[in-house]
Order: C-alpha cells, then structure tokens, then sequence
C-alpha cells in the first residue's frame, strides 16, 4: 500500500515537504493516522508537498533503513531537519510543530502528557 | 519438569556447568547488572557461539550501540561479526532512538518492531535473540504504560516464536533493573555485578532464578579475557572423584621408596609445606622433570618466582627445566598475588589447565594466594582448587609456606585435611649449622615410612639421606657426618681384632695337631714293642713246651701231657 499524492517527482525544492508516513496495514489506528496528515497537509501545505504512505508489513525492510520503532511514524525528510513524529497524529498542535509550520510552543520541547494505550 | 526443561547452550565457558545445559530453549533471560559488567559482551558471546558453534543464527537488536562499535568492542574476544554477518549467520540491528528528533503525536505501539525483529529473524532463520538493552526504549519514549504492554507483548511473541532471548537490563536501585524487566521475564534471571575489595575487581555472576531447573545458587566469579568468558562453577556439590590406582614417581627415587615404592598416587593433591628455605620448589622441580620426562603436561603456577627465575635457579641443582618449557611440555604461568582477586586467579587457573590439559600442576606457594584474600577466602579457594583438580584426575604439588613462628604441623591456612598428602620439610639446627629434614606427615591409602631423611640439595638434585639417631639424638649434616666417619673408623677396628682372634686360633690349632701327632707317634711305638714282647714271650712258651716233651720222651714217661699252646696252667702264666 504506497500512495504518493501530488506530483511524484522529487524536486529539488528546500521549501517543498517529502513525507513518509509508516503504518501497520489497515488497523484504525493506521488509518486514523493517514487521515490526520492529509488534513494538516491539505490545510497547511497545499501543493507542496509529497506524502508517501508505506505499509511495513508488506515493505518491512525499510523499517531498519529508516529506523521506525513505533508505528505509525511519519518521517519529514523535507525540509531539514529529519525529524519523525510518532502516534497517530491527532494532536495536530504537535504535528505542526514537528513538521515546523508553526513555531514550537516555547515551554517544552517534548511533551509530558502520557497518552491512554 | 525439571529434567525435561530443553535448554539452549550458550557455549560460555562455565556458565553451561552453572545453569546445568544452558538457557531455557524458546523463552527470554534476562541478564541484569550495573554499568560496565558485562551484559553486553555476554549477550554477544550468547549469540557468536551459537552462530559457530551450534549451528544457530542469531540476532542482535541494539539499543546502544551501534552495529561498528558493538563489531569492534568483541573483536577483542575474537568475534568477527562481520564475517557473521556476510555468511548470514548474524544481524546486528542498531536501534536509534534520538528523543530529539522524535515528536509524540497521538497514540502508538511498537508494532514496527516486531516487524523489525521478524524481519531480521526471518532474513536468516534466527534461533537467538539479543535485545540490548531493551530498556533504552523506556529514555526514548514518554508513554511508560504503553511500553510496558508492549515489552509484555514482545516476550510473549519471542516465546511463540520459539526463539531464546537474552535480554539484558540496567540494575536498579532496588530491582533487579532499573523498569522493572523482571516482571516481564520470569523463566530466567541471571545477576551480573563487579565488586571492588581492597583495589581488587571481582565479577561475579550469579543465576537469580531458572524457572523449572535447578541451577548453582552461588555467587560465581567470572573473567573477561581475549576469548570470552570464563565463569567459574566453583563449588561442586558432591564428592565424587574417581579415585586412581595409579602411581607416579615423585622423581626423587629415596621419596618414592619413602612412599612404599612407587610415588603418590595418580589425581591426588600433594602438599609440600616447610619454612623459607627448606627446598619446597626443588622438590616441586624434580617431580616436574620426571613427569615431563614421562612426555606428561604440567602447569607451573608460581606466585613467587618469575619462570626464568625458577629455570635458572633449578638449573644451579642440575635439574633442566628449560628444555621442557621449549618442547611445550612444560606451562609457566608466574604471576602476582596481588594484581588480582582470588576468584580471578582460580578462574585464570581453570582456564589455564583446561587449556593446556595437564596432568600435573604445580602452585607455587599457595600461601601467596594470602595476599590477595582473606583467610576464610583462601581456604575455599583452595578447596575449589582442589576439588577441581581432583575432578580432572591431575596430580597437583601444592606449596605452603608456614612461618617459624607457629607450629610446623600446622600449615597457615589449614588445608592440611583437603589433601591426601602431605610432605614436610623442615629445619633441624645441630652443631651450629642448620640442616634439612624431611618427612611423610600423612600420605592416604600409601604403606609409608615413618622416618625423617635429611633433604640434600646438591649439584644434581636433591638427595635423601637417613639421618643418625645415636646416643647423642639426631644428628644431620656435618655432625652426622663426623658420627659417621666414626662408625666407619670403629668398623675397621672391630674387623681387625676379628682378624687377630682368627690368627690366634689358627695357630692354637695348628699347635694342637702337632701334639696330637707327637702322641700319636709314641703310641705306636709303645704297640709295637708290646707286640715285639708278646711275640718273644710266645716262642718261649712253645719252646719250653718242646723241651719238656723231649725231656720226657727221654725219660719214658707212659704219659705225656695234652698239647697246649698257649699258656698250659702247669706252672701257672706268667703274666
């Protein structure tokens, strides 16, 4: 399951986000995951960016290349700094955050609250 | 089931013995310790050994360190993972985990993982795991509880995988380790820790607890060397040895007289105590020099003399040792009391002899052993050795070194009643010199003599000579030999006066058969003269009688007398 949205080639472009999002299959999780980066993408990176969507059961190798632990991950190879998001990307202060859209709130750098499993 | 339990190998030196065969097969250990203890390169040995030596390939999930470093710190044991590695018998999977770099953005599990995990267990057919250190997730990630569910998870997966895991773990302030592993992992718990006593580092390692097996509960020291590591089962349980017929040589002939003829028995443990001085090594030496002569291994453990020391000076009593070192028959291992613990030495000593496979050990004094432990220490020590050597059925020559001051027959620590021999040599001050002696103080199941020898060391070994017990007590040395050039000198006189009583009787008898002779002679002249008269008195009579019958034939006589030869009564005989 590899669905890339918007153009497929890479450019070269520093402002232009390449994504990878690594799920576990067709779990709620997963998909509640996939729809959470589509929305902030669309509402906050139209037309530029590329999201990649890679189902590590069926592609397990690039879980070592890649260094996923957790799932889902969502890697920001674009713009640098790499950074990986974890979870399912329901909390979408976070997210924009992480991916460096809005400015990091100023008091922690991680966050302290504990999710329920 | 305590005998059905399969377990797993890990071809660790030692820890094999402990756990009675190895991990429990198909299920997760856990191996805990502070930092620096050895978690990781017992982890790695886990996994190499298995990927050369019992055919099972192995994968490594590194929390730490990475692939490069983890290759590079066993290279010293002699692990070449890369090699391993390219023949598909190892992966060495570095796990990152930068919190930095990591964004928690909703909910999550470690699925990726497994998959991970399953991946790399799958690319090469893996039977063992190493997750190193799996704790290192818990500094990564901020959601404890659902990590904790999912290490429950990952057990249990490693279980239904059947795959046998190490799982190495923090100690804790007041667990096992630091997020509470053992919760999770209860089949297998193995406890590594390192203690300093007076500078002196000791690991030890002990088995918490083995679900299903019995396991040795001791502390038990273990080494890291260039090979890997060494634990020490040190103490065995029962008193089984095998006990040998065998005899052999102690290489001074007069000892082997002293122990009925042929030597101490074969596998037993001979100890050889004496004040500074009393020719302990040489004796050591000569049964060393036979024995490699015999073209037998041994193991000289000296903890006093560096090995050319020993070499040079046993050359001074003619004695070579040399040459047996250069045809490998001979093993030095010469080294410092002090530079480390007591367990390490014995675990040194277990290796060393299993290595060489000698059949005869020297230790060199074992009273050495003193500096680096405390008594009560040492005795143990000591008896592990013991038992150990014994096990082996290899003929040990322990030293001890008793100090003037207490009594001789006392050695200082006691091991007296450990061995099944013991010889004692000891100083015997007469005539202002001091001298040796030496004597049988106990030898099991040997007929041996009672006898104190005093103990030469010449110019081509040591010699054993009876010493003189006269009227004036015990005499050695030059008093001895002073009383026996007196004995020598008495002999001579004693056979001299015999030779004169001979003489004189001699001449007696010769003196009396020229008498008997003499007499001799006179009696047979007095015979023959006798028979001369007797003849003549005969003729006499026969001529008288003649006259008489002429006399009466003259006469007439109608009558004439009966015949008589011999003495007629007529006129009565004459004699």
């Amino acid at each position: 399951m590899k669905r890339a949205n918007s153009t497929g080639n890479k450019s070269p472009d520093p402002e232009r986000y390449l994504l990878r999002l690594f799920v576990t299959g067709t779990t709620p999780r997963s998909a509640r995951a996939i729809r959470n980066i589509r929305a902030v993408c669309e509402d906050h990176l139209p037309d530029r960016y590329d999201l990649e969507v890679i189902d590590i059961y069926q592609h397990p190798e690039y879980v070592r290349t890649e260094q996923i632990i957790v799932t889902p991950t969502l890697v920001k190879q674009n713009p640098l700094p790499v950074r990986k998001l974890i979870g399912d990307l329901s909390d979408t202060a976070r997210v924009l955050a992480g991916l460096d859209i809005v400015p990091r709130p100023l008091s922690t750098g991680t966050p302290e609250t504990k999710h329920a499993a | 089931m305590p005998a059905g339990l399969p377990k797993c190998a890990t071809g660790i030196h030692g820890l094999d013995e402990i756990t009675l065969g190895g991990l429990p097969r198909g299920r997760p250990t856990l191996v805990c310790g502070g930092a620096g203890c050895g978690k990781t390169l017992l982890g790695m040995e886990f996994l190499v050994r298995g990927a050369t030596q019992f055919g099972e390939p192995g994968v490594c999930l590194s929390f730490e360190e990475t692939a490069e470093e983890l290759a590079s710190n066993v290279a010293s044991l002699g692990f070449d993972l890369a090699d391993l590695i390219k023949h598909k018998k190892l992966v060495v999977d570095h796990v990152l985990l930068d919190r930095s770099l990591i964004e928690e953005t909703g909910e999550y599990d470690l699925e990726a993982l497994f998959v991970r995990l399953g991946h790399a267990v799958d690319s090469i057919g893996a039977k063992r795991v190493l997750l190193d250190s799996v704790e290192a997730l818990f500094a990564g990630l901020n959601n404890e509880s659902v990590l904790r569910s999912e290490l429950r998870r990952l057990f249990r997966w490693l279980k239904e995988r059947n795959l046998t895991a190490v799982v190495t773990g923090e100690r804790g302030q007041s667990t096992l380790s630091r997020h509470g592993l053992e919760e999770y992992i209860s089949d297998c718990v193995i406890l590594l820790d390192h203690q300093v006593t007076e500078t002196v580092l000791t690991r030890r390692l002990r088995v918490v607890k083995y679900r299903g097996s019995t396991h040795g509960m001791n502390e038990y020291p273990f080494l890291i060397e260039h090979d890997g590591i060494s634990v020490l089962p040190v103490t065995s349980m029962y008193l089984n040895h095998l006990a040998c017929n065998d005899r052999v040589s102690t290489g001074v002939p007069a000892l082997d007289t002293m122990f009925g003829g042929e030597g101490y028995f074969r596998g037993s443990s001979i100890l050889v105590s004496g004040t500074a001085g009393t020719g302990k090594t040489s004796l050591t030496a000569h049964f060393v020099d036979a024995a490699c002569a015999r073209g037998e291994k041994c193991v000289f453990f000296s903890f006093e003399e560096s090995a050319d020391q020993i070499v040079r000076n046993m050359r001074s009593i003619g004695i070579d040792l040399g040459r047996w070192v250069e045809k490998g028959l001979l093993h030095f291992h010469a080294v410092r009391p002090t530079s480390f613990g007591l367990e390490m030495h014995l675990v040194k000593i277990h290796k060393i002899i299993e290595q060489v496979k000698p059949r005869i050990v020297v230790v060199d004094p074992v009273t050495g052993l003193l500096h680096a432990g405390t008594e009560s220490e040492t005795r143990s020590i000591l008896l592990r050795l013991v038992d150990f050597l014994k096990e082996k059925q290899i003929t040990a020559l322990i030293t001890t070194l008793t100090s003037g001051a207490i009594a001789m027959e006392q050695t200082e620590i006691d091991i007296s009643s450990l061995v099944d021999a013991w010889l004692l040599l000891r100083d015997i001050e007469s005539g202002g010199e001091r001298n040796r002696g030496l004597y049988i103080l106990k030898a099991r199941g040997v007929a041996h003599s009672n006898q104190i020898r005093e103990f030469l060391l010449t110019d081509h070994g040591v010699e054993l000579r009876e010493v003189y017990l006269g009227e004036t007590g015990l005499l050695t040395g030059s008093g001895r030999v002073n009383q026996e050039a007196k004995d020598a000198s008495a002999v001579i006189l004693a056979l001299q006066e015999i030779e004169k009583k001979q003489h004189l009787l001699q001449r007696k008898r010769m003196m009396l058969d020229a008498q008997i002779a003499a007499l001799q002679l006179d009696l047979e002249t007095d015979e023959q003269e006798s028979q001369q008269l007797i003849a003549q008195e005969k003729l006499k009579i026969v001529k008288w009688e003649r006259d008489r019958g002429d006399m009466a034939k003259s006469r007439f006589a109608d009558k004439i007398p009966a015949q008589h030869v011999k003495g007629a009564p007529v006129r009565g005989g004459r004699r």
